[in-house]
């Protein structure tokens, strides 16, 4: 019997619920909290997308995933599939469906979304990933090898990208990390409530698979340049991702008082070096009772929900604008909310309060109310006089925005732009011949799939400077179009990892 | 622990102990012994649970492939390195060479001062200074005689060298803002002090060539975490301004450094420290451990070592 054509009036109105961890029970651990769909799940949320011939979301999607088709092949039951058309753009699957913003995204555009609620694309992807990760499914490319050397520079999620596309080219992939673990920001930046660092080492192991080497222990600009690279070490092309890490500081009387330390700081300590197990992990972390975060954006989100699992009693968001132009993500401020932390909107510090022997005791803070608009198009936040006041803190954690790493600014010839982020063309060409950059250190902080895609357009400019013909580019020639040949299609052979 | 990454770790191929305090590592790194500069720092990992630590480059040897790390066992983990950093062990984290390199071009005369530990790294700094050129006094402190180490590697690359011992046991009695105020009686036209050492020794020198307007620089030992640049962990304040000694520094004008403040927040993590050492110490009388004092070790012939971490990916 035929099934019954879906529309907008015969689907469910609602997407399919997703189990989180109850927030009393969560905050004592750091245990994923977003605990992903269930087959049935996935397949009942599946029948909701209406696989509209004129994808919205394709183009939503900053790596442009051919969404209606993945989720076409979960309504089939053939979750293989559904990982090899996302694997076809996205490498990291489990990944980006945890942590993407698709509320701006592909859900966003969602043609379902502009009656009811939007297809939970993000949970859909996630639930491939998994299962892709719990099969050990890995797609190895036919490509023939070129015999080029590619050098990336920062383990992170542009570099990633970058590298899983040159070794899907047929490159030889060397992935330097400063740190002793790969990664990048998803490791030491991300706590493991929203993205475990097993997913991170699982996708990793992934590109290792695909022939990706990574060598931790290595700072680029210091132990050799970027120079030493293309002109001594035999590397045909470079990509730099090393990220915007720099924190911006304060800038007010006492921030330099102990307990008073960047979201960074406080989230390498706690997901990096595991200071949550101090004393089995030798690192420690201040553990304060009354939290104060600055800022509202998605890493002071992350900063907040870590400080009430280490045990403070009270963690106060401080924001100097409202929640409506807070950056977090609404489902990361509606978990926190969740978990028992107040939040103190138009409120801004202005001096931090010595207890006599260097440490934190309270903090003075002043009201704002929200004036004419600034560069950035939100309304500017403005003192309300005479408003100062006093409350008690033991730790303030600030997460007000990054900078540009200045190491390779520092170490390169490599042409920056006034900010001090690495100055490049629209093809994320540099100002040296062959090296490319892409993510935070291009654009400033921005999202992990923005840096994904920007480390997958460098790749593809790297092969069009290294004349490399692959899968990608050779579909766009007019021959293999005109005979409707998609050379994409099935141009890997499907191996399941030992 | 993921196995997702090649991590050999980094083989000790010498250990030499000056005291029951301090001891040098002498680390098997190609690359690094290629780039590292005087000034310039590493952070260390010696086990996948460890802390990240940050130890001055005391010396580098690009023709065998080497750089030299001299430890203080002060801490929990200094001391636990002194027991199982033997030669042949790896370490499991070694990064840098981080921190900008000190500038040691163009200078006629300089005093090079180190205090304790800092001995170890001015070495390179006077080295560097000599055969830049310049006339370099050497200004040496220990509390006493038999905490004495290197005295004659800089007897070879200093003009003159003041040796100064907290309790008068060798060379002069006194501190080294004693030895300096020495040299600048015994000479006019100095160009530069360069002094490293604890906080309050180094404060304590650039109050020493305040008044006489000598450039003194010092090499702040803050806290830190990556190293990179993106903790601000080991913020200092020079010249009221913040500066992260990872990547600003980690040398600084000593005339403009705030060491109040570096001094306080070194006591960060007192407690914890603190802790820590009384944990692992009670271990170690559990387990009947005593920390072992070897003398001068066999050194491993590098010819034999085992092939650069970084050359199979590199192509040597």
């Amino acid at each position: 019997m035929a099934k019954k054509k879906k529309t907008i009036r015969t689907i469910p109105q609602q997407r399919t619920a997703v189990r989180e961890l109850d927030p009393q029970v969560r905050v004592k651990n750091f245990e994923e909290v977003n605990c992903g769909y269930t087959l049935d799940q996935a397949l009942n949320e599946a029948e909701r997308c209406l696989l509209c011939p004129e994808a919205e979301c394709i183009k939503g999607c900053p790596v442009n995933i051919n969404i209606p088709k993945f989720i076409e092949s979960i309504t089939q039951k053939n979750l293989r599939g559904a990982y090899d058309v996302i694997a076809a753009s996205n490498l990291l699957a489990a990944i980006c469906g945890r942590v993407c913003p698709q509320e701006t995204q592909c859900e966003g555009v969602c043609i379902v979304g502009e009656s009811l609620e939007p297809v939970a694309i993000g949970r859909l992807e996630r639930f491939v990933g998994d299962q892709a990760i719990k099969e050990k499914w890995i797609n190895m490319p036919c490509a023939e090898q070129t015999g080029y050397k590619i050098g990336i520079v920062g383990s992170g999620p542009a570099g990633m990208a970058c590298a899983a596309d040159m070794a899907k080219a047929g490159c030889e992939v060397t992935v330097f990390e400063a740190f002793h673990e790969p990664g990048g920001v998803l490791k030491y930046g991300i706590p493991d409530f929203r993205l475990p660092n097993s997913v991170v080492d699982a996708e990793i192991e992934n590109l290792r698979k695909l022939g990706v080497k990574f060598v931790c222990n290595t700072l680029v600009g210091r132990l050799f340049t970027i120079e030493q690279m293309r002109d001594e070490l035999g590397f045909d092309a470079v990509f730099i991702g090393t990220g915007a890490g720099y924190p911006s500081m304060l800038g007010i009387p006492g921030d330099t008082l102990n307990g008073v330390l960047s979201a960074n700081e406080l989230l390498t300590r706690c997901n990096l070096m595991r200071a949550r197990e101090f004393p089995k992990f030798d690192t420690p972390i201040p553990l304060g009772k009354r939290v104060a975060v600055i800022g509202a954006g998605n890493t002071a989100m992350d900063a907040m929900r870590v400080c009430k699992r280490l045990g403070a009693e009270k963690v106060y968001c401080i924001y100097r604008r409202t929640e409506t132009e807070c950056p977090a993500r609404e489902e990361e401020v509606h978990h926190a909310k969740e978990e028992g932390i107040e939040f103190h909107w138009l409120t801004a510090p202005i001096e931090v309060l010595d207890d006599g022997k260097g440490n934190v005791r309270a903090m003075r803070c002043i009201k704002m109310e929200l004036g004419e608009p600034d560069d950035s198009g939100r309304r500017r936040p403005v003192p309300v006089n005479g408003s100062e006041f006093e409350f008690e803190t033991d730790q303030i954690v600030f997460a007000i925005g990054t900078n540009a790493n200045p190491i390779i600014g520092q170490t390169s010839k490599v042409k920056l732009n006034k900010r001090g982020y690495i100055a490049c063309d629209e093809n994320l060409a540099t100002s040296m011949a062959g090296v490319y950059a892409g993510g935070d250190i291009v654009t400033g902080a921005a999202t992990v799939i923005m840096a994904m895609g920007a480390g997958r357009k460098a790749a593809a400019s790297m092969k069009a400077y290294l004349k490399i013909r692959d899968a990608e580019t050779a579909a766009e020639t007019p021959i293999e179009s005109f005979f409707g040949i998609d050379v994409r299609e099935r141009n890997y052979a499907r191996i399941r990892a030992a | 622990m993921s196995e997702a990454f090649s991590n050999a770790g980094f083989k000790i191929l010498a250990r030499e102990d000056f005291s029951d305090v301090t001891y040098s590592l002498v680390v098997h790194h190609p690359l690094m012994a290629r780039a590292a500069q005087p000034g310039q720092f590493v952070i260390v990992m010696s086990r996948p649970e460890g802390e990240r630590i940050p130890l001055t480059i005391a010396d580098f040897d690009r023709k065998k492939g080497t750089v030299t790390l001299v430890v203080q066992a002060v801490g929990k983990t200094t001391k636990e390195m002194q027991q199982t950093c033997k030669v042949g062990t790896t370490l499991y984290g070694l990064v840098g060479p981080m921190g900008l390199p000190s500038p040691l071009k163009g200078k006629k005369k300089v005093i090079c001062v180190g205090g304790g530990l800092g001995v170890a790294p001015i070495y390179p700094q006077a080295r560097g200074f000599k055969e830049n050129g310049a006339y370099v006094i050497g200004v040496l402190g220990f509390r006493s005689k038999s905490l004495i180490f290197w005295a004659d590697k800089f007897r070879a690359c200093c003009d003159e060298l003041i040796l100064c011992t907290d309790d008068g046991s060798a060379g002069m009695k006194g501190f080294v803002s004693d030895g300096i105020k020495l040299a600048m009686q015994g000479h006019k036209n100095i160009d530069e002090c360069v002094a490293i050492g604890p906080p309050i020794m180094m404060r304590a020198c650039a109050e020493t060539t305040r008044a006489a307007g000598i450039k003194t620089t010092v090499s702040l030992n803050p806290i830190m975490v990556d190293g990179t640049g993106m903790c601000g962990g080991c913020r200092v304040k020079v010249g009221g301004e913040i500066k992260f000694a990872c990547v600003d520094g980690p040398d600084f004008d000593g005339h403009k450094v705030d060491f109040n403040d570096l001094m306080m927040r070194l006591k960060r993590y007192a407690a914890e420290e603190k802790a820590a050492l009384q944990r692992w110490s009670d271990d170690c009388n559990l387990m009947n451990m005593t920390p072992e004092v070897t003398q001068a070790s066999e050194v491993e012939d590098p010819a034999a070592a085992p092939p650069d971490p970084f050359e199979e990916v590199l192509g040597g």
